[in-house]
């Protein structure tokens, strides 16, 4: 345990439930804390309503919890303009929003649109699917040996035709974290936008969005100890005002005439019917309780956990750690193989000892192709993992490592 | 639990994931399926050489986990000199051992009953069962190519 970050293990109702469990996935999803479950029930005991139709007092206090619950996100993430801040789903569909509302917009026959060879599926064929659609070139970014985005190809890759740069903060398959300002300073010095996937990014950095002058931020609520089903996007304002809505419906109309319509100020022109008021409340408190943690301690914790986690790793033959060798350059991400065992048998034997960890691709299938792989373990950590849990997953490896015997190393 | 993972991963399992049986191209099959779980990244191709209506030859190639890998390799040896409807009969007896439906079917499957473990384990029953998709899209098709199959 990192010095000054107390054993938050209580807080979480499905860890007391479960004494024994190892809860190494949270790249996946992050487990929650009581104060989030208590804000969505405390939310539908005093407070629920159908925000801005009502002009009763209890539609108020529901549009005031659903936009201070805004604000307060907005705050965590570094965005001043609290309206720039669209709530969507989660990252995917924030992907698929810019993709729909600004790439059909801004995207032609001839141009070239940019990801990375690290991408999340929802970050790579959401805009592979644009550029096919519309005709664009749609090139990838490699990596240096070590899982990193090549920087250098990167400005060979932006060319005067290029209009979006699509990039992850952090990589969910290999930790990687990238030099955000440097990617937004290559696209911008054409003119591109830079529209950055935060997802791996929110829940374990400062995300500061407004000094990492991206265009648009995408977030998961579920990944940074907030409910599913919640997340949202920020997007600089000139770019959200000249967009056309992607969704219609109600609340992001102004006026409605029997041959067009108007539309409603921003953020309600993109979130098109009845809001998801319970997701916001309850990411609203998972923020706080992160803030009040200081996601300065949140990154050294998870810093101290990689560090001792990749040394004790490092101790069993045969183990290949994928992607940056430093913790410091990689977020509590730590995705390897072992030996010739495929990484779903190692799954298998894993969950016998409690121990959680994800086996696949990661949803990043052109990346696993490029590292020579169909699949990896992964095991990712979070302000509730302890040194204890390093030393489960090594142990669990262990006995593994020895039912299959001498075909690995 | 520990006993649980002796019976899924026994010796049999991991000596066939090891040194999988009639593991090759088959140049002159008369047919052959694709098996694919895109998820786990398991994928496999099964070859059949049918001679009326026996299969007399029968082999398979891909990569995949111990139990994809070591099922598609027991299932060769088990339905090598089989008649279609025997393999077919198999298949259906194999299934219900696997999904643990049928547990008591288990004693009278030779080496098969080896992959009865994997019954206390359901996530793992499309990795078992993949190869054996694959043989019965083989069979359905006869010749003609079809689509990859898939137990995801």
């Amino acid at each position: 345990m990192a010095a000054g970050f107390r054993d938050v293990r209580p807080d979480f109702p499905l860890l007391a439930a479960h004494p024994g469990l190892v809860y190494l996935d949270s790249a996946a999803t992050s487990q929650k804390p009581r104060v989030v479950l208590d804000a969505i029930r405390t939310y539908y005991e005093t407070a629920n309503a159908n925000p801005h139709r009502g002009a009763y007092r209890l539609s108020g206090a529901a549009t005031e919890a659903y936009h201070g619950a805004r604000g307060e996100i907005a705050r965590f993430l570094g965005a001043a303009d609290v309206d720039t801040l669209i709530f969507t789903r989660g990252t995917t569909e924030a992907i698929n929003l810019l993709a729909t509302a600004w790439g059909r917009q801004h995207v032609h026959r001839g141009d070239r649109v940019v990801v990375t060879r690290l991408e999340h599926h929802a970050n790579f064929v959401t805009w592979q699917q644009l550029a096919r659609d519309v005709g664009a070139e749609f090139r990838i970014c490699e990596l240096t040996p070590d899982g990193r985005v090549d920087l250098d190809q990167l400005r060979l890759l932006v060319t005067a035709n290029t209009r979006v740069v699509a990039f992850g903060h952090v990589s969910n398959a290999l930790g990687t974290i990238n030099d955000v300002p440097e990617i937004v300073r290559i696209a911008h010095a054409i003119g591109a936008v830079a529209f950055c996937d935060g997802a791996q990014g929110a829940p374990h950095l400062r995300a500061d969005v407004d000094a990492m002058g991206v265009d648009a931020y995408a977030f998961s609520g579920h990944k940074m100890l907030g409910p599913m089903g919640i997340g949202g996007v920020i997007v600089r304002r000139a770019l959200l005002e000249a967009m056309h809505p992607y969704q219609f419906g109600g609340d992001m109309i102004e006026f409605v005439f029997d041959g067009d319509s108007t539309w409603n100020t921003l953020p309600h022109k993109f979130e098109a019917g009845t809001p998801n008021v319970e997701g916001a409340v309850g990411l609203a408190a998972a923020v706080r309780y992160l803030d009040a943690l200081g996601m300065d301690a949140v990154r050294g914790h998870e810093v101290a956990l990689t560090r001792y986690a990749l040394d004790q790793l490092s101790t069993i033959e045969g183990l290949h750690v994928l992607g940056p060798a430093g913790a410091e350059l990689r977020s509590g991400v730590v995705s390897f193989t072992l030996g010739d065992i495929h990484p779903h048998d190692l799954s298998t034997m894993l969950d016998v000892d409690g121990v959680c960890v994800r086996a696949g691709h990661h949803c990043a299938q052109p990346l696993m192709r490029a590292l020579h792989v169909t699949s990896t373990v992964r095991a990712s950590f979070y302000v509730y993992n302890t040194p204890a849990d390093v030393d489960a997953l090594v142990a669990s490896l262990r006995k593994a490592k020895a039912r299959f015997g001498a075909h690995v190393g | 639990m520990s006993a649980e993972l002796d019976e899924l991963y026994q010796s049999i399992i991991l000596d066939h994931n090891r040194r999988p049986r009639n593991f090759r191209v088959m140049d002159d099959a008369s047919v052959h399926a694709d098996g694919q779980n895109p998820l786990c990244g398991d994928q496999l191709t099964i070859w059949l050489k049918l001679d009326g209506d026996l299969i007399s030859d029968v082999s398979f190639q891909g990569s995949g986990c111990a139990i994809s890998k070591a099922s598609a390799s027991l299932m060769t040896a088990a339905i090598k000199g089989k008649t279609r409807a025997e393999a077919e009969q198999i298949f259906t007896k194999f299934h219900g051992v696997v999904t643990g439906t049928h547990p008591e079917d288990a004693e009278s499957m030779g080496s098969l009953k080896a992959l009865g473990g994997v019954s206390r384990f359901p996530l793992r029953v499309k990795c078992a069962s993949l190869a054996w998709h694959a043989m019965h899209a083989a069979l359905a098709q006869h010749g003609a190519a079809g689509a990859p199959v898939s137990t995801e």
